[in-house]
């Protein structure tokens, strides 16, 4: 007994020597994450028109009426087109890849201070409702577990993988340089004339 | 890694460097009448002070009480979900004071009992388990020190120089040293589905955070850390569960962390689609920019320091490379013209932060001071312009271009932009 006791564990070896299987309520309990291709989707379904009153209820104080936002709080529809814009607007329409990513994030996290608080039927209602807003369903949809991993996002393409290590390849030097590197320094550019930092005493003051 | 510094030869290589760049030291300056500081005894040279138990868990001096984490309360909506900054300029050494590591929450800092803590792991895995913190506290444990930096560190940059202060500009990062459990240990021990390829990692906050991880970087050198700098997690970087995803975007670093779910393709979750992609010019995104680049700024002077006098000065920074170790540090005092070897001093290691100092002797006119990374990659920290000419700015993330500090003659910092 000693002796075993004195052993090293190796976890790798066999099984982990702590834990317990999760049981199928528990499991069933936490997994609340969706995938784009509809894994972890609940059954359930709801309307445009069911969204827009929950929403209306819940979700406008902070989003605004059409999803304009409140102050600033995230703004939810608009600004298809407006990515390669000086002032691009992001929002679930324009800029989005994935309908089920707003299930998701609406059932762990939404509404804010009040988490998995909604049903799937009233989460599907409010998808539906978001999607709506952003006219890429129309007034007569009902989202559901079947269709929202079907649902074309205006911006689903608009996404590739990192790709620093080709693209700036550049930033790869051996040898950097020491001396004359550049013509002189001419300075552009003052944190002083934006004056936003908090202890300025002119920094705006946001709602 | 090993702990221990360059090898000394090419650190005394860096040192002649340095001070050949110097010029003489000033004379000191001498007393005309006795300083009051030595001629007059102080109260805390009579009387008694506090007693052992004043402070059960100390505090720092009344004197550095402006050494604290800052917000800038235009940035976000709300206090909840938002984020405050690392008072870098007016910290040395390298690793960062648990009560000081800047803060960014997504619903607010989860208060959860330990003892009601559970962690979950299920999937593609033939033998799911749940976790108590007692559990976790029984298998073998390590301690690794790394950096943590937010993708959106210098976010505010990316158009021109906008914030005032290091702290503000550069103090979405901490170093701290981590205990916990390598999850590969973990991992191997559950049976992993061949076929699988992603890992998503949940918290208990009530935003439920996720996000996907690749499964290779799980079995590579994350962690499931329960303290930090020696002592328990602090409530808000995650207490009593976090993941450490070493050298990438903080974000990934799942705080509170409650379930681990196996799987064969990514979540595409909110945090990895609408944040924590880089929007560039021509209107795409780059996705799954997970490594954090080779990054550095001079943390003193800088505008938040006070008046630097003339005469001996010590420039002071932190360097860091999500891609490695830091293998040099150049400053430069014309805004990026000529360049400098900084000294590092302190443990070099991989995926963590390292301090440098550059000694010089200030004739009180005007410098543009600059600092540049490299790491054991080889990539070179960019200058701002030649980042923008890549990446925008738009990209709101992965800002890691040169920074500029106007040294003016009065001896104050100012953040600026230079050509």
């Amino acid at each position: 007994m000693t002796m075993l006791a004195a052993m090293c564990v190796n976890l790798s070896a066999a099984e982990l020597p702590v834990g317990r299987p999760p049981l199928p309520a528990e499991i069933a309990a936490w997994d609340i994450d969706a995938r784009p291709d509809g894994q972890g989707l609940p059954r359930g379904q709801g309307s445009v028109k069911q969204g827009e009153t929950l929403y209306l209820e819940r979700c406008a104080a902070c989003h605004g009426e059409f999803g304009e936002g409140a102050g600033r709080w995230p703004e939810l529809a608009g600004g298809v087109g407006t990515l390669a814009h000086e002032r691009p607007f992001k929002t679930v329409g324009s800029y989005w890849p994935h309908a089920t990513t707003a299930f998701d994030y609406i059932r762990r996290a939404m509404p804010f201070g009040q988490a998995q608080s909604l049903q799937s039927d009233e989460i599907y209602a409010l998808v539906a409702f978001i999607l709506n807003l952003n006219d890429i369903v129309k007034d007569d949809f009902v989202a559901s577990q079947a269709n929202l991993p079907t649902i074309k996002m205006p911006n689903a393409a608009g996404f590739y993988d990192d790709d620093r290590e080709t693209a700036e390849r550049g930033f790869w030097v051996a040898t950097p340089c020491m001396t004359d590197c550049k013509p002189p320094a001419r300075i552009t550019g003052h944190a002083s004339a934006v004056d936003v930092t908090p202890d300025s005493k002119t920094a705006p003051k946001m709602e | 890694m090993s702990n221990s510094s360059p090898p000394d030869r090419h650190r005394l290589g860096r040192r002649a460097l340095v001070a050949a760049a110097a010029t003489t030291f000033a004379m000191p300056a001498t007393a005309a009448t006795p300083d009051p500081a030595i001629t007059t005894l102080p109260d805390w040279s009579q009387s008694l002070g506090d007693g052992v138990q004043a402070h059960p868990y100390g505090v720092p001096s009344p004197f550095e009480k402006h050494v604290i984490r800052r917000d800038v309360e235009w940035l976000t909506a709300g206090q909840q979900s938002s984020v405050n900054f690392t008072p870098i300029h007016a910290l040395d050494g390298t690793i960062t004071p648990n009560g000081l590591c800047f803060e960014r929450h997504h619903s607010g800092v989860a208060a959860v009992d330990p003892d009601q803590h559970r962690l979950m792991i299920h999937g593609m895995v033939a033998k799911p388990v749940v976790l108590t913190m007692q559990d976790l506290k029984r298998l073998p444990r390590s301690n690794r020190i790394y950096f943590l930096e937010c993708a959106a560190n210098s976010g505010m940059e990316w158009r021109g120089a906008q914030l005032n202060g290091a702290q503000f500009t550069h103090g979405m990062i901490h170093n701290v040293q981590y205990t916990g459990v390598s999850l590969r240990s973990v991992f191997e021990a559950l049976g992993i589905d061949p076929r699988a390829k992603w890992v998503m990692a949940e918290g208990a906050d009530a935003a439920g955070l996720n996000r996907s991880i690749p499964l290779a970087k799980a079995m590579d050198d994350c962690m499931l850390a329960f303290a930090m700098n020696g002592e328990a997690l602090r409530p808000e970087q995650g207490y009593p569960l976090r993941l450490v995803v070493p050298g990438w975007q903080g974000n990934m670093w799942v705080k509170w962390l409650r379930r681990l779910k196996i799987g064969d393709a990514p979540w595409e979750t909110r945090e990895e689609t609408s944040k924590y992609t880089d929007l560039l010019a021509d209107g795409r995104a780059r996705r799954s920019t997970f490594v954090m680049d080779a990054k550095s700024v001079i943390t003193s002077p800088s505008p938040q320091t006070a008046a630097s006098p003339k005469g001996q000065m010590v420039i002071s920074g932190i360097a860091w490379s999500g891609r490695g170790s830091v293998t040099r540090v150049d400053v430069s005092l014309d805004g990026g013209r000529n360049w400098q070897a900084a000294r590092i001093d302190g443990p070099v290691q991989s995926l963590a932060l390292v301090r440098f100092y550059a000694d010089i002797d200030w004739n009180g006119q005007e410098m543009l001071l600059q600092s540049r990374a490299q790491d054991s990659t080889g990539y070179l920290q960019p200058s701002k312009n030649d980042l923008r000419k890549i990446r925008g700015v738009n990209s709101i993330y992965h800002n890691n271009g040169i920074q500029t500090w106007l040294l003016r003659g009065d001896g104050i910092c100012e953040n600026v932009e230079v050509s």
